[in-house]
């Protein structure tokens, strides 16, 4: 199908983004890589009447290292960051490597795939992992959104309508720190049925010094599997330990069933992937220490 | 509710009209008469409208025409040099890498940019390349088949 009509704006600045964002509501939608938003207005899903472009803003395509933390600018497109990603945030590169396929990474953003909140989604999951949040700009200016207060539903953040989100920011684990990275789908490119991604990190005694486990597919949002992080942390790591800590994360879960999967399924996989993204993740430490 | 839109397809400039949402897959085939690009599933899923953007491959059911302005798209058309067929589609032809033709071009301009950055790729790195584009026709072997010749063809050219 082909979409409806509609007006569209090539944003010069992020203020010009913004102001034609307060100025047409609920009617406006952003538009920066467009894997996402164009399917739905092909399919008539989605009907705005403008459409706000920020392909223009080039100052907003950076990813940059500071405070500790990996910068990334709204227009930074994921095949750029899973290019750079590589070596120097692998669990970030395993995740975009799940996101469509290549030639939608190259212009899909990761800023665009976090704010889009998809619950099955890859990076909204890896923005919670990775203790991330959001810099949105809106008529009154900038406010920061960490992740756990940024997902209420699927496809539905704490934003406002009139806000922008400039930049995505990830917190990247302590150079000794394993990780892992799994997800069940029908197809590679799909839609995870079930996804879970974690890191894990151990003090010089051996022991768990902190542990980080995040799941897609598993409910209206992605969710950290504190109950994992919990009963990990300060103990000897043991495959035993990490197959009751990733039951126990499993367990606070409450998936909904669909034509793909049902929420029994869905539940028994993220206690299974949750098991094996801890496990990689517990070798990948021992590896480097 | 047309505008007027300056591309450089091909290396060519051309001027469309298009609306706002018209897409460039629609635009190359409809007001450029360049229907090489097919197009399939609108939605990005099959790849059959694949073309270069920049030298990526990008979806172009997934791209506003007028987004492309300022950019360099290349399709199928643009694939060989004059006349004849460029070293990759000799290899699907030799291969017998398509059947009814409708996935091809998404295909080749995949695969050209794939093998530019992977001259020497191994089968199950064409396998992930070719995850993106679906092919009713020929079960793909003969497809991995032919980028793995058109691979080993480039490597003969290269001098010692």
């Amino acid at each position: 199908m082909k979409p409806a009509p509609f007006d569209y704006v090539a944003a010069a600045s992020a203020d010009e983004a913004v102001a034609a964002l307060a100025q047409h509501g609920d009617e406006a939608k952003l538009l920066a890589g467009g894997q996402s938003l164009v399917p739905m207005l092909n399919l008539r899903l989605a009907r705005p009447s403008v459409i706000v472009d920020i392909n223009p803003l080039k100052e907003l395509d950076y990813l940059r290292e500071a405070d500790g933390r990996l910068h990334v600018g709204a227009l930074r497109r994921q095949r750029a960051v899973e290019r750079w990603a590589g070596e120097r945030l692998p669990l970030l590169a395993a995740a975009l490597k799940h996101v469509g396929h290549v030639a939608i990474r190259n212009r899909g953003t990761v800023v665009g795939s976090v704010a889009h909140a998809d619950p099955a989604s890859e990076l909204p999951a890896l923005l919670l992992c990775l203790d991330g949040e959001v810099v949105a700009r809106g008529p009154k200016g900038e406010r920061v959104v960490p992740a756990a207060s940024l997902y209420r539903a699927p496809l539905t953040t704490s934003l406002a309508a009139d806000e922008l989100v400039t930049e995505a920011r990830f917190t990247p684990p302590r150079s000794e720190a394993g990780w892992g990275f799994a997800e069940v789908a029908r197809r590679h490119g799909d839609f995870a049925l079930v996804g879970a991604a974690a890191l894990l990190w151990l003090d010089g005694a051996g022991r768990v010094a902190g542990a980080r486990l995040a799941f897609f597919g598993v409910g209206g949002t992605p969710v950290r599997g504190a109950a994992a992080e919990t009963a990990l942390t300060g103990q000897d790591p043991s495959a035993e330990r990490i197959r009751a800590a990733a039951r126990a994360a499993a367990a606070t879960l409450k998936p909904e069933g669909d034509i793909h999967a049902s929420a029994r399924y869905r539940q028994d996989v993220a206690a299974v992937l949750a098991e094996r993204v801890l496990s990689e993740a517990w070798t990948r430490c021992r590896k480097t220490s | 509710m047309t505008r007027e839109i300056r591309l450089a397809v091909n290396g060519q400039p051309r001027v469309a009209h298009v609306e706002p949402r018209t897409s460039l897959a629609d635009c190359l085939r409809d007001a450029l008469d360049l229907t090489g690009t097919h197009v399939g599933c609108e939605h990005g899923v099959c790849g059959a409208c694949t073309v270069l953007l920049d030298g990526e491959p990008v979806r172009s059911c997934l791209l506003l025409a007028v987004q492309a302005v300022g950019h360099a798209v290349t399709t199928v058309e643009g694939l060989a040099p004059g006349e004849g067929l460029s070293p990759l589609q000799q290899a699907f032809q030799d291969k017998h890498g398509l059947q009814c033709g409708y996935c091809t071009p998404g295909i080749l301009l995949t695969a050209h940019a794939f093998l530019r950055d992977h001259p020497a790729p191994t089968p199950e790195e064409i396998r992930e390349m070719l995850a993106g584009n679906l092919c009713r026709c020929t079960g793909y072997h003969f497809i991995v088949e032919a980028v793995e010749a058109a691979a080993r063809a480039a490597a003969g050219h290269k001098p010692a």
